[in-house]
């Protein structure tokens, strides 16, 4: 063998031997992929409002968008909430892959106001989203959320695996639980926009039990422990503002409905900056009281808010 | 343009087209679009289905009539299907095409017609003498059933994955699927066409059913490939791109042409020509399978499909055991008799809960689809898989006589009602564990809700009274769509799952 080719040979086993070592001592120790990263705060969304400001607007008629402007105008104008260039995450409820009528889910016309009211304050983005029981794409399509959504200039999200991570929420049955993170990380102003709900074992869905659709992982298994986790979502998200949906009001056979029979007009909607006032008050139209509700007592034990909705001097009004 | 080349672009299109018929039948896409022609065009599917059923299925304008108009296409211009059309026979011959060593030598050697080739015949004829028994096995080795299960439950999911992983979306709408047992086909797949760098076309020429029942009816071809012996040089290079080894240097072998037009491109002497009506000496009309062969396929294939049947379905029909089955089948003996386990429905099924069968309804039912609720629920509302069977399996209804507000053309009314939920109170929080839960109430979509609760006050290990909402069944209410038992919080087997539907009067 000649002095060249011996050389070549060992320079190429040389940098091979090199390059498997290199790449060992690289990996060794690394974190493995998929570690679960470090759970994230979520901040508050509130705005600060001015003294005197209205706190809480409940506005009665049969047309929901012109309700929800009016009710909007009434608690002082959407640009007390939404300035120029926000992010505003809103919040439907879309849990179930049923026509609007059937009450399951938020009323797409009140959705689409809340958006266009948004986009009209000058909102960068109007992110749409929710984590739903059936499958996202369909509760998009039947309840009319998506078309709403985009019809009033908002987007639609639909949950990935890679949205979710654990929140941090010390002293809550959710601290460390998996979350809908990206949207609420990405959005500086949230507003949750919820319907009016018989539920067998929470008594009543509103906007509280809303924020349940911003849950990940195996959050069926919070029903052990369902006031708690309801009353802890109060503090996951503190929302710009929330809006109770009694456009429909879904009176039995609760979250899922599914006939007419099951269904009433309400003809109203609420807004309000605290939603254990809203839920509440939300109480009311199910012919229960906050009193029937243990989420609410344990969400104001916490601080969370007050169950004395008649305490922030509501505002009536109607078209 | 060469008459090859139109063959190509006419194999591509086809093959696209079969390929976009799948990527539109994901749930969200489908939206009215024929996704399951490629199906209702398979004559074998229309010949056994009436022999299983004694009807030719079809549902307003379409159905297995158009399979019929290919038979008829057949004996005018011979097997073009598995040259020109047939999205299966496409892959083999790119496979082949992509593997198979270029040397002349070995491509003769490759193309030589190889008296093994009658196989497919026996199975056809096996096939169709189980159909004859109401014992419907042709979509094992049919093509296009074939093609469209591997592609549905092994083929795409996997493509999917793969693109999700290097983040170039996905094919599917949402999630990736996945099926069951879906490595069985998968491997079957693959190994069909790893066969192709052994002899070429080995899947068509070999096993192919869909293709041995185009051979029969070939020999009544108007249109034949004719060599004019005057001006034959006995180079022997027509059989070089033959693709059915039909033996074009020979007396052509019309069973087994598949019309692919390579010898009359690659004659040096222009000796090659697909003609109307040339003298019939010229070509061997019929198929390679002499009386005995037939006795045994038929027999043999009697025996097999029998011992099949004898294989544990006869349990499932007697209702001793029972699959859940998609909303709108027929009962399970009817069922069997008409499912070609393509798995269309598998691949419009919005939540996956449709999944191939393994073993568990016999080898009969192996590849059907079943309910499996914990990999997905079943939407009340939905009719998709229906829409897509093209044997009628699972009835085409609308999603009035699926809730059972409009009368189903069997006259039924009331809802759909494919199976019976049940409580396994052990494993049950509310029942065995002192634990409040009711996932599977809050989640029952019928009004009023099958699965209602009771207020019960119990003495808990500590002495405390607790007040618990035990769950309870309404066997008149409950659809078996499984979506309790799909979000029952319990690992491993649910508290609450789906069975056959319970005998209440």
């Amino acid at each position: 063998m000649s002095r060249r080719g011996l050389l070549r040979r060992l320079a190429e086993t040389g940098l091979a031997a090199a390059g498997v070592s290199g790449a060992a001592i690289w990996l060794h120790g690394r974190q493995p992929r998929g570690t679960a990263a470090p759970p994230a705060p979520v901040s508050s969304f509130r705005v600060d409002a001015a003294a005197g400001a209205p706190r809480m607007v409940i506005a009665r008629g049969t047309r929901p968008g012109p309700l929800v402007d009016a009710a909007l105008e009434e608690m002082g104008g959407i640009e007390r909430f939404i300035a120029k260039g926000d992010t505003v995450l809103v919040k439907p409820n879309a849990a179930f892959d049923r026509p609007a009528w059937q009450g399951t889910t938020t009323n797409p016309d009140v959705l689409g106001a809340v958006v266009a009211a948004c986009r009209r304050a000058g909102a960068a983005e109007v992110l749409v989203t929710d984590n739903p029981i059936h499958a996202p794409e369909g509760c998009f399509r039947k309840t009319g959320l998506g078309r709403a959504t985009e019809d009033a200039g908002g987007k639609v999200l639909l949950p990935r695996p890679s949205d979710f991570g654990p929140v941090a929420l010390p002293g809550t049955i959710l601290d460390g639980w998996s979350v809908y993170l990206e949207p609420l990380l990405r959005a500086n102003k949230v507003i949750g926009i919820a319907p009016v709900k018989d539920h067998n074992l929470a008594l009543a869905s509103l906007t509280l039990k809303n924020w349940y659709g911003l849950l990940g992982g195996p959050r069926n298994r919070l029903h052990q422990r369902m006031d708690e986790t309801i009353a802890d979502l109060a503090a996951l998200v503190r929302p710009t503002f929330s809006v109770l949906d009694g456009t429909r009001i879904l009176l039995r056979n609760g979250p899922t409905g599914g006939s007419p029979d099951d269904v009433v007009a309400g003809d109203v909607i609420a807004l309000c900056t605290d939603g254990v006032a809203l839920d509440a008050f939300g109480a009311t139209l199910l012919s229960r009281t906050a009193d029937d509700l243990d989420y609410l007592r344990l969400a104001e034990e916490k601080g969370r808010g007050t169950r004395d909705w008649r305490s922030l001097d509501p505002r009536e009004i109607s078209l | 343009m060469r008459i090859a080349n139109v063959r190509i672009i006419s194999q591509a299109t086809f093959l696209t087209l079969f390929l976009v018929c799948l990527y539109l039948s994901a749930a969200p896409r489908i939206d009215g679009y024929p996704v399951s022609i490629f199906l209702e065009a398979d004559p074998l599917v229309a010949l056994s289905t009436a022999i299983s059923t004694g009807q030719l299925y079809h549902v307003g304008a379409t159905g297995l009539f158009f399979g019929i108009g290919l038979l008829v296409a057949t004996m005018v211009l011979g097997r073009f299907y598995c040259g020109w059309v047939c999205p299966f026979g496409t892959l083999h011959h790119i496979v082949a095409w992509l593997g198979f060593p270029r040397a002349t030598k070995a491509r003769l050697e490759a193309n030589r017609f190889r008296r093994w080739y009658w196989i497919k015949y026996g199975i056809l004829l096996a096939m169709l003498v189980g159909a004859a028994f109401e014992i419907l096995q042709i979509g094992l080795l049919d093509p296009i059933p074939l093609l469209s299960r591997s592609m549905t439950d092994a083929v795409f999911p996997a493509v999917d994955a793969g693109l999700r992983v290097v983040g170039l979306g996905g094919i599917h709408p949402s999630a990736t699927p996945e099926f069951s047992g879906a490595w069985l086909i998968g491997l079957l797949f693959l190994t069909f066409l790893l066969l192709n760098l052994w002899v070429p076309r080995f899947f068509c020429r070999a096993i192919c059913p869909l293709g041995a029942l185009f051979g029969v009816f070939s020999r009544f071809a108007l249109w034949r490939i004719h060599r004019d012996l005057s001006t034959c040089g006995g180079c022997n290079l027509c059989s070089k791109g033959c693709e059915g080894a039909c033996e074009p240097e020979a007396k052509v072998r019309l069973a087994e042409c598949m019309v692919c037009m390579n010898c009359v491109e690659d004659c040096p002497d222009g000796s090659l020509s697909y003609e109307f009506l040339p003298p019939p000496e010229g070509a061997i009309a019929g198929v390679n399978v002499t009386g005995r062969r037939a006795v045994l396929a038929g027999v043999g294939g009697l025996f097999l499909m029998t011992l099949l049947r004898r294989s544990g379905s006869a349990v499932l029909q007697s209702g001793q055991r029972h699959l859940i089955r998609p909303p709108g089948s027929l009962a399970e003996e009817a069922f069997l008799a008409r499912c070609i386990k393509c798995d269309a429905c598998l691949n419009v099924c919005p939540t996956s809960v449709l999944q191939p069968a393994g073993l568990e309804g016999g080898f009969e039912g192996l590849w059907t689809p079943v309910l499996d609720m914990r990999m997905g629920y079943c939407d009340i509302t939905c009719t998709l898989c229906g829409h897509v069977c093209p044997t009628g399996a699972i009835e085409r209804l609308t999603p009035a006589q699926r809730t059972g507000t409009e009368e189903r053309p069997d006259g039924s009314d009331g809802p759909v009602m494919i199976g019976t939920a049940s409580y396994d109170r052990g494993r049950c929080l509310p029942w065995g564990m002192d634990t409040p839960c009711v996932v599977c109430e809050e989640v029952c979509p019928v009004s009023p809700k099958a699965i209602f609760t009771r207020e019960e006050r119990v003495i808990d290990r500590d002495g405390k009274p607790v007040v618990l909402k035990r769950p309870y069944i309404d066997p008149q209410k409950c659809v078996g769509c499984g979506i309790c038992e799909h979000e029952c919080p319990i690992r491993g087997p649910a508290a609450v799952r789906v069975g056959s539907r319970i005998g209440t009067i």
